[in-house]
C-alpha cells in the first residue's frame, strides 16, 4: 500500500476573506461564535473542511485522534461535530457512542463522514444516534448546508 | 401428506400431529426454534446427524421425514418457475408436467439447481471482495484522496478571494494527494493483474511476491552460484515489482533462499538426493545444514533441471509464530489459503507446539478428491539469539506429492482452511464451512 498522508498538523492561519457568496449565505444565518468540532485523520480533508466551514463565520476545531477528541467535546460541547468514521485506534462508531452515553454531549448534532457507504454502516450509525450520515466524496456546499441545518442556523 | 412435500415440510407435520411446539422440539434436538423454523419451511437442509434426532424425537423412522427424487424434481421445477418473471399459470399442474415429461422436469430442476449454485458462487466471491483487507484498504485510500482533491480543488475554482498563503497550501495538497492516487491507482493495477492471473487473489505484498515468484518458477535467475546478499538477482525485484513493500519482502526471501543454494550447491544436493531419496534429515546431516534449509531448497530446486524432473511436486508453507503464513510454494492437489491462518490440523502447527522437532506426517486432502501428500515440517529460530528480546519462530512445511498412489491409513486428513473444508466433524474446526453448511448448519463442534 502507498504511503497516506495522516496526521492533523494544521496550518495556524486561517482565512480572512469571505466569497461574496458566502457572505450571503452568512445574511442568512448567522453563525458568529457557534463553534464545529471535526475528527478528522486525513490531514488534507480536515484542512479542507476547516476553511470552507472557518469562511462560513464558524469556529473550528480540528482534531485528528479519536481519544484526546473525546476529552476535549466533553470538556466544552461544540454546536455541531464532524465525525469520520475510520479513525487509527478508536473508530467513530466508539465515539458516537461515547457521545451519546454523556449528558453533556447527547445532544450534539453529530454528522457523520465516511468513505464506506455501506448500508450495514449506515443502520449502526443510525441505531447510536447519528444526527446525519454523509458519503466521501462529499461537495463543499454539501457540508455547509448540513452543518446549517443541523444546528438551525 | 402429498408425494410431494419436502422434509421441511413433513417435519412441520410430523410435529402438530405430535401436538408439539417448535421450540419444544428444537430444544430436544439441540437446535434454536428459530433454525428448525427454516428447517420447517424447507430453507435449510437438514444433517444426517440432526435428522436422526429430529426422527428420534418424533417417534418415526428417518424415510418418513425424507422427501423422495420425485419431490426434488418437483421442487426444482417449481422453483424455475416461481423464478420466471412471467406468470406461470400451469403452477397448480406441475404434478402432471413432472409425471408426463420426467426427463425435461428433471433438466429443468437440474438447470434450477446449477443457476442457485453459480448464484451461492457469486455470494462468496462477492462476499470475499468484499472482506478482502487488502481491497477495503486500498479504496479507502482512494476514495479519501479523491475526496481531499475534489474539495480542495473545489475551494480554490470556487473562491474569488483565496489568501495566497491558502492558494500555495491548498495546492501543495492537491499535488500530495494525486501523486497518492495514482500510486493507488498503480498498485490496484497491479492487483487486478493478479486477480486475473489467479483465479480471485489480489497483490497484497506476500501476494504479489509469491505472483513474482511464481512467474520465475519459484527459482528466479540468480539463486544458483550466487554469493549470499549478492544483489545481483535483485534487480528483477526492483524491475518488476511494484510496491515497496513487495520489493522488500521479495528481497528478504530472495536472501534467504541464496543463502539456502550456496549451502546447498545444486549438483552435490541433487546427486545426495538421487543417492538418499527424499529424506530431509539426512540431507540435513549430509550437509550439515539445519533442516528448514533441505525444506526450502527442495521445494525451490530449477523446474528446467531433468534431474528435478524425476522428483514429484513439491509445495512449501512457513508460517510465523503467530499461525500467519509468511510464504506460500502451492502444490497441485493441495490448496493453500489466501487469507488468516491454514488447516489447524496440518503438522506446520503441530511443529510450531514443539519448536526444532522434525515431524513427518502422511496427509490427505478432506474432499471427495482426496489427494496424498508427505508433509516434513520443523520450527526454527529466526535471526541471532538476543538477551532483550524473545526469540522469533518460524515453521517450515514441505509437501511431497505422493506418486504412488497407496493410500495410508495413517494419513492426517487435513483442508486448506476450516471456511473451504468440508471435513466432518473434524475436532479442530473452528468456523462453518461454506462447503457444508447444509451438514453442519449451527455450527457444533466448533473448537472455541
Amino acid at each position: 500500500m502507498w504511503s497516506s498522508r495522516k496526521g492533523c498538523v494544521l496550518p495556524q492561519f486561517v482565512p480572512r476573506t469571505l466569497s461574496t457568496g458566502m457572505r450571503a449565505a452568512q445574511r442568512e444565518g448567522d453563525v458568529t461564535g457557534k463553534r464545529v468540532f471535526v475528527i478528522e485523520d486525513e490531514r488534507n480533508i480536515s484542512e479542507a473542511i476547516r476553511f470552507i466551514l472557518t469562511r462560513d463565520g464558524w469556529q473550528v476545531d480540528v482534531n485528528c485522534d479519536g481519544h484526546s477528541a473525546l476529552e476535549s467535546l466533553r470538556a466544552a460541547p461544540p454546536d455541531m461535530v464532524i465525525l469520520d468514521l475510520m479513525l487509527p485506534g478508536i473508530s467513530g462508531f466508539d465515539i458516537l457512542r461515547a457521545l451519546r452515553a454523556d449528558p453533556a454531549t447527547q445532544a450534539v448534532p453529530v454528522l457523520m463522514l465516511t468513505a464506506k457507504g455501506q448500508s450495514a454502516d449506515r443502520d449502526e450509525a443510525e441505531r447510536l444516534g447519528v444526527s446525519r450520515f454523509m458519503t466521501k466524496p462529499f461537495a463543499n456546499a454539501e457540508v455547509v448546508a448540513a452543518v446549517r441545518e443541523m444546528t438551525g442556523t | 401428506m402429498g408425494r410431494s412435500d419436502l422434509t421441511g415440510t413433513r417435519i412441520r407435520a410430523r410435529r402438530n400431529l405430535r401436538g408439539l411446539r417448535q421450540s419444544d422440539l428444537a430444544r430436544a434436538v439441540g437446535v434454536s426454534p428459530s433454525y428448525l423454523n427454516l428447517i420447517e419451511h424447507n430453507r435449510r437442509k437438514v444433517s444426517a446427524p440432526l435428522l436422526a434426532a429430529l426422527a428420534h424425537a418424533l417417534g418415526v423412522s428417518q424415510d418418513a421425514l425424507v422427501e423422495d427424487n420425485d419431490s426434488r424434481v418437483i421442487e426444482g421445477a417449481r422453483a424455475a418457475a416461481l423464478r420466471s418473471e412471467t406468470d406461470v399459470a400451469e403452477l397448480e399442474r406441475i404434478d402432471e408436467f413432472t409425471g408426463r415429461f420426467p426427463g425435461w422436469a428433471r433438466v429443468l430442476a437440474d438447470t434450477q439447481g446449477r443457476a442457485e449454485g453459480l448464484e451461492r458462487a457469486v455470494e462468496n466471491l462477492n462476499d470475499r471482495m468484499t472482506h478482502d483487507p487488502y481491497l477495503a484498504e486500498a479504496l479507502h485510500e482512494i476514495i479519501s484522496a479523491v475526496t481531499s482533491v475534489q474539495s480542495t480543488a473545489a475551494i480554490l475554482n470556487d473562491s474569488d478571494q483565496v489568501e495566497p498563503e491558502w492558494q500555495a497550501r491548498f495546492h501543495g495538497n492537491i499535488l500530495q494527494d494525486s501523486t497518492r492516487l495514482a500510486e493507488g491507482a498503480v498498485a490496484l493495477v497491479n492487483y487486478i493483474d493478479t486477480v486475473n492471473t489467479s483465479e480471485t487473489g489480489l497483490a497484497a505484498p506476500l501476494e504479489e511476491v509469491e505472483a513474482w515468484f511464481a512467474r520465475h518458477g519459484f527459482h528466479p535467475p540468480g539463486i544458483e552460484g550466487a554469493h549470499p546478499h549478492d544483489p545481483g538477482p535483485l534487480a528483477g525485484v526492483q524491475l518488476e515489482l511494484s510496491g515497496d513493500a513487495a520489493r522488500s519482502l521479495a528481497a528478504q526471501w530472495l536472501a534467504r533462499f541464496q543463502a539456502d543454494a550456496h549451502a546447498l550447491p545444486l549438483d552435490p544436493f541433487l546427486e545426495a538426493v538421487a543417492r538418499l531419496g527424499l529424506l530431509p534429515d539426512q540431507l540435513a546431516a549430509q550437509f550439515g545444514v539445519a533442516l528448514d534449509v533441505v525444506l526450502r531448497r527442495l521445494a525451490l530446486l530449477p523446474s528446467d533441471d531433468p534431474r528435478r524432473a524425476a522428483l514429484p511436486a513439491m509445495g512449501l508453507v512457513v508460517c510465523d509464530a503467530s499461525g500467519t503464513l509468511i510464504f506460500r510454494r502451492p502444490v497441485e492437489g493441495f490448496a493453500l489459503p489466501r487469507f488468516g491462518g491454514g488447516c489447524p490440523v496440518w503438522p506446520l502447527y503441530q511443529a510450531l507446539s514443539s519448536p526444532a522437532r522434525p515431524i513427518r506426517q502422511s496427509l490427505v486432502t478432506a474432499g471427495r478428491m482426496g489427494r496424498q501428500f508427505r508433509a516434513f515440517a520443523v520450527a526454527h529460530a529466526v535471526g541471532p539469539a538476543n538477551f532483550d528480546f524473545p526469540p522469533i519462530w518460524n515453521a517450515t512445511m514441505l509437501l511431497v506429492a505422493e506418486t504412488s498412489g497407496r493410500s495410508s491409513d495413517l494419513a492426517l486428513s487435513v483442508g486448506a482452511s476450516c471456511r473451504t473444508c468440508a471435513q466432518v466433524d473434524c475436532p479442530a474446526r473452528r468456523e462453518p464451512s461454506i462447503l457444508m453448511t447444509s451438514s453442519q448448519p449451527d455450527g457444533r463442534n466448533l473448537q472455541l
